[in-house]
């Protein structure tokens, strides 16, 4: 079937949008509030804000998480900060500059009123945040200092050491307990959820399993708000927590939900490099990093000298030269890809030559070592932690790895999906970042959605329904909780040879190979092929030990990679459909003679929104993009 | 490296666990220690038997999931680092390496390496916030902040739950992470409304825990992935004396307008 997209924009001028939309849309009584529930998957950011501000308003929520506490959710690890447009540094911010450089640095493939709506509301997380008491980053006035980040030229960031995500995490997780313990929220951890329940066209709840006890049960509810991340993992090898998946909004997917974009991926610049097979993640260094450090390569191709033996008119610094006003600091997207041409190219460094130096010795002779020390103490000790190396002494060795999914579940201004009654928020949906992140703005959306936007549109939604369930519904929960048994009985009954993570690991290098950071029409086909291949292979060799009713990892890590498998197939398809290169996606086909994206507004100007087929298949229908406060321009950071 | 391994293994909280030894070869001293542990999983499921079960997802130090002790110390020899940081290159071809779950009375065993730390949240819940509605937050500037105070509350706030003080603890105690998560606040003007609460709160739930007391062995300290210092131990107690003076002086003053 194709899709009915009502984007659901209000009219009127940009910046009075949301304030319009706010005044117009509708409310529930105080009084009633209490007769809905309202269920909320995952606890990072953007669901840990979300439930805990739907319990304050007086809503009935249950708030569910696979890690054992809430507070372990994965935003729990991001490193470099929050955007904010507070212009605390007199550098000509406002909440129109930081507008125009999310929309241009997701290279025009984002809406206008989200990312305007994003903007806006910035200021009001710091403010919030700080009132929790998240301890930021301070001037020694006692103001909060900032940082610049890289596709930025002002500095609107707030850092808390290179502990940003995790100190947002506990200050959001504080608001969480206090509904917790003020009752409005009942806490389910250690629970996945493993299919949605969706009764006469609506969402009505979803149906989990006790990761501890195995149990699968249902939990019927008036509206259902995913926030459960994005889907890195399908590379297998990415800088996201090893329980990340995309299992929740590949099942809404399989409800009828639209997938949009699922190709714009991102690739982060600055991630420690592989160093063998035993390999089970990446790990990132804060993008924070490239205001002080330096990238080059040997200008010579293969030099296998120490980096200290190279002398400077031997280096290359080839962002500085390729991109002179933005130089280190250049977007995500054109840094990862300037340092997979230069490898490719044979310049690389390091025992497997995938890897660039990112040099502090220029910062160090300028700031001091103690100032090197102050900002990036703990990243440094973390890179020589796992390399093995003093990074105050040799130049760090960095090289991209996939961070960040700015494609998911299509939502409309409400952050509603195509299925009424479910919601997605922060990074399970498509909303903001078009085809490429800029640095700190996933922290932003993540708390705007979950503190600022949904505990208002959630409510224009359950006026309209009546609370509570209907025997209908009690009937599909029963049926969807005997499909999701049947479901891990089958995945149990894998009896072959082979652990779960070897298939995992084949489908994450088809996907690096094929539609990581460079994408050709040969590669794609080629890959949807050798997808479908190992899919039959891991359903006849994978193994599953143990049994249903008990703590058991291979199971859970079999059903989320059986849902990659399924997934995957449906990246490298949009891949394939968007002719064009824009932000992260990077068709070879398509690119200039000095190698950067070709981007084609005359065609592929649109959100890809995807939907499955009864008969099998995916069907694409489109929301095009209207630019009406920005023009279209060519991407320029030279 | 080729390696001799001890595990823990436990079916279940009801059942009793013992040791089991394995013989792992060709390990990679560029790989972690999961990683280590990831390939001895593998082995073990592709022999048919099951895997180890162990609490892990960032692999990056900051999540707090790893719960292992390795050679009797929690998250193993390397100080400030977790179990998931720590790299085989801090072992030696031919060593003998014991893992075992956290040991406390307030963290039972799930199965294996895998232990229940739910009371830590129990903790938080009872009082580890500031009480601010979503949207009533005055400006962000408003209130400036010493830099050595805030710098001091988030060197409290590094906690990352992950309970290496309590399994360290000789008694079990839980009063390095209680300790961390009241100064965070208290150290903050934002956190001095409910402090005195707060404090008298997240003790009361600490003590309703399984957890041990503290006799100051400072072992917490020594075996905190983050370094969080034994001195918000002595910033709790003041806090918590304080708060209970507070308590009794308010009490009597009742029954004085009686």
């Amino acid at each position: 079937m194709s899709l009915t997209l009502n984007s659901k924009i209000p009219s009127g001028p940009l910046e009075g949008k949301w304030q319009k939309h706010k005044a117009s849309i509708k409310l529930v009584n105080p009084a009633n509030k209490r007769k809905y529930s309202v269920i909320v998957v995952g606890t990072g950011l953007a669901g840990a804000s979300a439930a805990a501000s739907f319990g304050e308003l007086g809503y009935r929520v249950k708030a569910f998480c696979f890690q054992d506490s809430p507070r372990r959710a994965h935003s729990i690890a991001a490193q470099g900060g929050i955007n904010a447009a507070k212009n605390y540094q007199n550098d000509g911010d406002s909440v129109h500059r930081l507008f125009y450089d999310t929309i241009k640095g997701g290279d025009f493939r984002a809406r206008e009123a989200n990312v305007y709506r994003l903007a806006e509301l910035s200021v009001n997380i710091i403010d919030q945040c700080v009132a929790q008491g998240v301890p930021f980053a301070r001037e020694y006035g006692g103001l909060l200092a900032n940082r610049s980040f890289g596709g930025a030229q002002v500095s609107r960031t707030f850092y808390a050491k290179g502990q940003t995500g995790q100190q947002l995490l506990l200050g959001a997780y504080g608001a969480l307990n206090r509904q917790i313990a003020a009752g409005t929220v009942e806490m389910h951890s250690s629970t996945e959820m493993l299919d949605l329940i969706v009764a006469d066209g609506r969402c009505r709840g979803i149906v989990t399993r006790n990761l501890r006890t195995g149990r699968v049960e249902s939990h019927l509810a008036d509206a259902v708000v995913l926030g459960t991340g994005g889907y890195s993992t399908v590379f297998y090898l990415s800088t996201n927590a090893k329980g990340c998946n995309v299992s929740a909004i590949w099942r809404a997917y399989r409800h009828g939900a639209g997938m949009a974009n699922p190709c714009f991926t991102q690739i982060h610049p600055t991630s420690i490099p592989v160093s063998g097979e035993h390999q089970s993640k990446l790990t990132l260094m804060s993008e924070s990093l490239r205001n002080d450090g330096r990238v080059w390569v040997p200008k010579k191709k293969g030099d296998t000298r120490a980096p200290g033996e190279i002398p400077e008119h031997e280096r290359d610094y080839y962002l500085e030269r390729r991109y002179p006003s933005f130089g280190n600091l250049s977007p995500r997207d054109i840094a990862s890809r300037a340092a997979k041409e230069r490898c490719d190219a044979g310049y690389g460094v390091g025992p497997m030559g995938l890897g660039v130096y990112l040099d502090f010795s220029d910062a160090i002779k300028r700031l001091g070592l103690s100032a090197i020390e102050s900002r990036y103490g703990n990243l440094f000790d973390m890179y020589s932690n796992i390399s093995g190396e003093n990074p105050y002494e040799v130049p760090m060795r960095i090289y991209p790895a996939p961070h960040y999914t700015m494609g998911g579940l299509w939502v409309d201004y409400n952050l509603m999906t195509t299925v009424p009654g479910l919601f997605a928020i922060g990074e399970a949906n498509f909303s903001d970042h078009g085809a490429n992140r800029l640095g700190a703005s996933a922290l932003m959306q993540g708390l705007c959605d979950g503190y600022f936007v949904i505990p208002y549109t959630i409510g224009d939604y359950l006026a309209g329904e009546k609370p509570g369930a209907s025997a209908a519904d009690a009937a599909e929960a029963k049926a969807a909780e005997e499909r999701a048994a049947k479901r891990l009985g089958s995945l149990l009954a894998l009896k072959g040879k082979l652990p779960v993570d070897h298939y995992h690991r084949r489908l994450g290098r088809i996907m690096w190979d094929k539609c990581g950071m460079s994408r050709s029409k040969e590669g794609l086909q080629g890959a949807i092929q050798s997808i479908s291949a190992l899919r039959e292979e891991f359903w006849q060799n994978a193994s599953v030990t143990g049994g249903g009713s008990e703590l058991n990892q291979e199971l859970e890590k079999a059903g989320r990679v059986a849902d990659f498998f399924e997934f995957a197939e449906l990246m490298c398809l949009d891949a394939l459909n968007r002719n064009e290169s824009c932000g992260g996606h990077f068709r070879e086909e398509y690119q200039t003679e000095d190698g950067e994206a070709k981007r084609n507004d005359a065609e592929y100007c649109y959100a890809a929104v995807w939907s499955g087929r009864a008969s099998g298949g995916h069907e694409l229908s489109k929301e095009p993009l209207q630019f009406e406060n920005v023009h279209l321009t060519t991407r320029s950071y030279k | 490296m080729n390696l001799t391994l001890f595990v823990w293994r436990q079916e279940a909280a009801s059942s009793a666990g013992s040791f089991v030894e394995y013989a792992l070869d060709g390990v990679s001293e560029d790989s972690s220690f999961l990683e280590m542990l990831d390939m001895l999983n593998e082995k073990l499921v592709e022999s048919g038997h099951q895997p180890v079960a162990f609490e892990h997802d960032c692999r990056e130090g900051i999540c707090g999931s790893c719960s292992m002790s390795i050679n009797g110390r929690p998250h193993g020899p390397k100080r400030l680092t977790t179990a998931c940081q720590l790299h085989m290159r801090m072992f030696k071809d031919g060593d003998v390496i014991y893992v075992e779950p956290f040991r406390a009375g307030a963290f039972p065993v799930v199965k294996d390496l895998v232990t229940n730390r739910s009371a830590f949240d129990r903790i938080q819940q009872a009082g580890g916030f500031v009480s601010v509605q979503t949207g009533a937050a005055p400006e962000a500037n408003a209130t400036p902040i010493e830099k050595d105070h805030a710098d001091e509350a988030f060197d409290a706030a590094a906690c990352i739950g992950c309970g290496a003080c309590v399994a360290a603890c000789p008694n079990g105690s839980a009063m390095l992470f209680t300790a961390a998560k009241v100064s965070h606040l208290a150290l903050l003007p934002q956190g001095q409304p409910e402090r005195s609460a707060r404090v008298a709160k997240m003790v009361e739930q600490m003590d309703s825990e399984m957890f041990g007391g503290c006799t100051n062995h400072g072992e917490c300290q020594e075996a905190c992935p983050k370094g969080i210092s034994i001195k918000y131990i002595a910033q709790m107690n003041r806090d918590f004396i304080s708060a209970a003076v507070r308590k009794a002086r308010s009490l009597r003053g009742a029954m004085r307008a009686q």
